[in-house]
């Protein structure tokens, strides 16, 4: 299905409605760089503000049954797949009510009632998480998705996992959000060939390069990829390319990118752009600006009633070692 | 070891056609497990043919891929078997072990846990050098989360495997690689063992031998050839490195007060000297002597000459016995 097949058969509420879930993706990222700043978040975390489409527009084409893997720039995988944003802040919290109940944290937030399989606090976890994930679900019915930067193309998991889907034919899409960035340094000068899309050329695997920033682009080949997997004809790389706003992590004021080239970014914010194209399809900007009011209203709430909720007491926590 | 009965690789395949007769979500897959041969010990001839290609296949020489898979599909409601073809290369496939699968359950507060087990043939004697002889169990001892099987018999086996197999937690199975063809009595019909219990493989009153896997014949040959002397030596096999059934060990150490762990593997950082440990901290006044046979701190070697003498046999573990002092031998 091209892209402008998958818009056709769509009324332009359906992108407003993921141009909301963008939208309290970035406000959760800045809640969570507030957050942090005050101290409420502990550790570490990895901003994914800037990335809001590619989690978006892939999730859209998979139903509520299907499995995503994520990585430690997660929080937009988890939002995306239906994680509540409630459960999903008191986690980053360190609260009992996370979705975890604050044993994961920011890095390795499961939630398996929404087909999050997991996010992966090593790069290259989540391609494997998936291509087991797409074996079970080839039995299912399901399709099986795997998140992962730039970075994680270079490690074996990319290679071996690839080779192994399509082996087996797996119903799996393997997408790659090429930030330009693995961890402080640029993509290019580490990633041989220089082009990510066209290892997948050397696995007999379709890939496309698309812009990761347009959640139009992203959807119209994840329903493409979705559909390839699902009618068994096999596994999808798609490499969206897209830009964080922000440095890898918490300890990385990113000053090694140069200036312009973060300005072009930011020109190019998604949110900007699917804003502009509602517009353009004749979505009122009172529609629009309602779906914005509404979702800060939502995310206020979520740092409220998190904010307010418990720790994991120590003395009354019961962990066990084994599933019994 | 008898010379009739059930053979360890054939107790083997039995467990895993037995529990995919069982349950169809099981599924088994490896390099060369599918192939007529049944993978290079051939332990799994036929297996493909019965249950199909959906559930049984051989995948690509890609230990990191076959691991995560085996992760990823558990997640999704299969119950994955996986043969790492030697243990030695568990080095490639322990990130979704350790990092993924081991947590799951308690990272994602229990919303699901990780049935797989991982099988490998581990251990020396074999003349493969270094890199194919080694015993990957401790390098995943200190891993909460993970269940260590070790058997010491073909019915040991079958019932070890059943129960790893039915296990909702991943397990790391372990199969000495000279166990494979030892025959021995084949279990009662249908006999399933939970892990995470001991057995007294030979009872005695005067000091208690404990080891896993291969130890275990050759703990209970020593153990023979001890009594010839007068000593009455117990063996304790382990079946399980992780979780550690500390109890029957303690309770047989009180009856003995002496203890001596036989492991093939290095002495630092071992199940053995773990083991040790443990028996000091909650029976210390129980024992009148505690040491452990292990291998020297090196990588195990290739000529037989050497190897015979690195890797603690049954007659080594007698004649350790008899140096020590504090044991009358005639």
């Amino acid at each position: 299905m091209t892209v402008d097949a998958a818009l056709g058969t769509e009324a332009p509420a359906a992108y407003l409605e993921r141009y909301g879930l963008m939208l309290l993706i970035r406000l959760f990222e800045t809640e969570m760089q507030r957050l942090f700043l005050k101290g409420e978040v502990h550790g570490t975390t990895h901003l994914c503000a800037g990335q809001e489409a590619v989690p978006v527009g892939v999730c859209s084409a998979l139903e509520p049954g299907d499995y995503l893997a994520g990585t430690y720039r997660g929080h937009g995988h988890a939002l995306a797949k239906g994680t509540s944003p409630d459960a999903l802040l008191a986690e980053m919290l360190g609260r009992a009510t996370g979705v975890c109940a604050g044993r994961a944290g920011s890095m390795n937030v499961i939630d398996v009632e929404h087909g999050l399989v997991g996010c992966f606090g090593i790069v290259g976890g989540s391609i494997a998480a998936a291509t087991g994930a797409a074996l079970a679900a080839k039995r299912q019915g399901r399709v099986a998705v795997a998140m992962f930067g730039d970075g994680a193309t270079n490690q074996g998991y990319f290679h071996e996992c690839l080779n192994f889907a399509k082996v087996f034919s797996l119903p799996a899409v393997f997408v790659c959000e090429n930030n330009f960035y693995g961890e402080f340094t640029p993509m290019l000068e580490v990633t041989a060939g220089q082009d990510i899309a066209a290892r997948a050329g050397a696995f007999g695997i379709p890939s496309g390069v698309l812009d990761g920033n347009d959640v139009w682009a992203v959807r119209g080949a994840a329903v493409e990829a979705v559909q390839r997997a699902r009618s068994g004809h096999g596994p999808t790389l798609l490499e969206c390319q897209t830009y964080r706003h922000h440095g890898h992590s918490k300890a990385d004021p990113a000053r090694y990118r140069p200036p312009e080239e973060v300005e072009r970014w930011l020109a190019r914010d998604p949110l900007t752009i699917a804003r502009a194209r509602l517009v353009d399809l004749g979505v009122g900007e009172p529609e629009i600006d309602e779906v914005e009011e509404a979702t800060r209203a939502r995310m206020d709430r979520a740092v409220q009633e998190a904010l307010a909720a418990p720790y994991p007491d120590p003395a009354t926590e019961h962990a066990t070692e084994f599933a019994p | 070891m008898t010379s009739s009965g059930l053979e360890f690789r054939v107790a083997i395949r039995e467990a895993i056609v037995e529990e995919m007769e069982r349950d169809e979500s099981v599924v088994f897959f490896g390099e060369d497990v599918a192939a007529e041969q049944g993978g290079v010990f051939a332990v799994t001839p036929g297996i493909q043919e019965r249950f199909g290609s959906e559930r049984v296949f051989d995948t690509p020489i890609s230990e990191l891929a076959l691991s995560g898979a085996a992760f990823g599909a558990a997640v999704a409601g299969l119950r994955p078997i996986i043969e790492i073809m030697f243990g030695d290369f568990m080095g490639l496939a322990m990130d979704s072990l350790v990092n993924q699968s081991a947590k799951y359950w308690y990272l994602s507060n229990e919303q699901r846990s990780v049935p797989l087990v991982v099988r490998s043939a581990v251990g020396g004697g074999g003349r493969f050098g270094a890199i194919h002889s080694q015993t990957h169990a401790t390098w995943f001892q200190g891993i909460p989360g993970l269940k260590i099987a070790f058997p010491s018999s073909p019915a040991e086996a079958k019932g070890l495997l059943k129960g790893a197999i039915r296990d909702d937690n991943p397990v790391i199975f372990l199969e000495h690689k000279r166990l494979y063809s030892v025959k021995g009595p084949a279990p009662a019909a249908g006999e399933v063992l939970a892990l995470g219990r001991a057995r007294i493989a030979r009872p005695g009153k005067d000091l208690t031998i404990v080891s896993v896997g291969k130890g275990v014949p050759d703990a209970l040959e020593a153990a023979e050839q001890l009594a010839a002397g007068g000593v009455q030596a117990e063996v304790i096999d382990l079946r399980t490195l992780r979780p550690l059934d500390l109890d029957t060990v303690l309770e047989s150490v009180a009856r003995t007060n002496r203890l001596l762990a036989v492991e093939e593997g290095p002495r630092t950082g071992g199940w053995g000297s773990g083991l040790l440990g443990r028996v000091a901290e909650h029976g210390l006044h129980d024992l009148d002597d505690a040491w452990l046979l292990a291998t020297d701190e090196l990588p195990i070697p290739y000529s037989p000459t050497l190897e015979d003498a690195f890797i603690p046999g049954a007659g080594a573990i007698a004649a350790a016995v008899r140096e020590r002092a504090g044991i009358a031998v005639s």
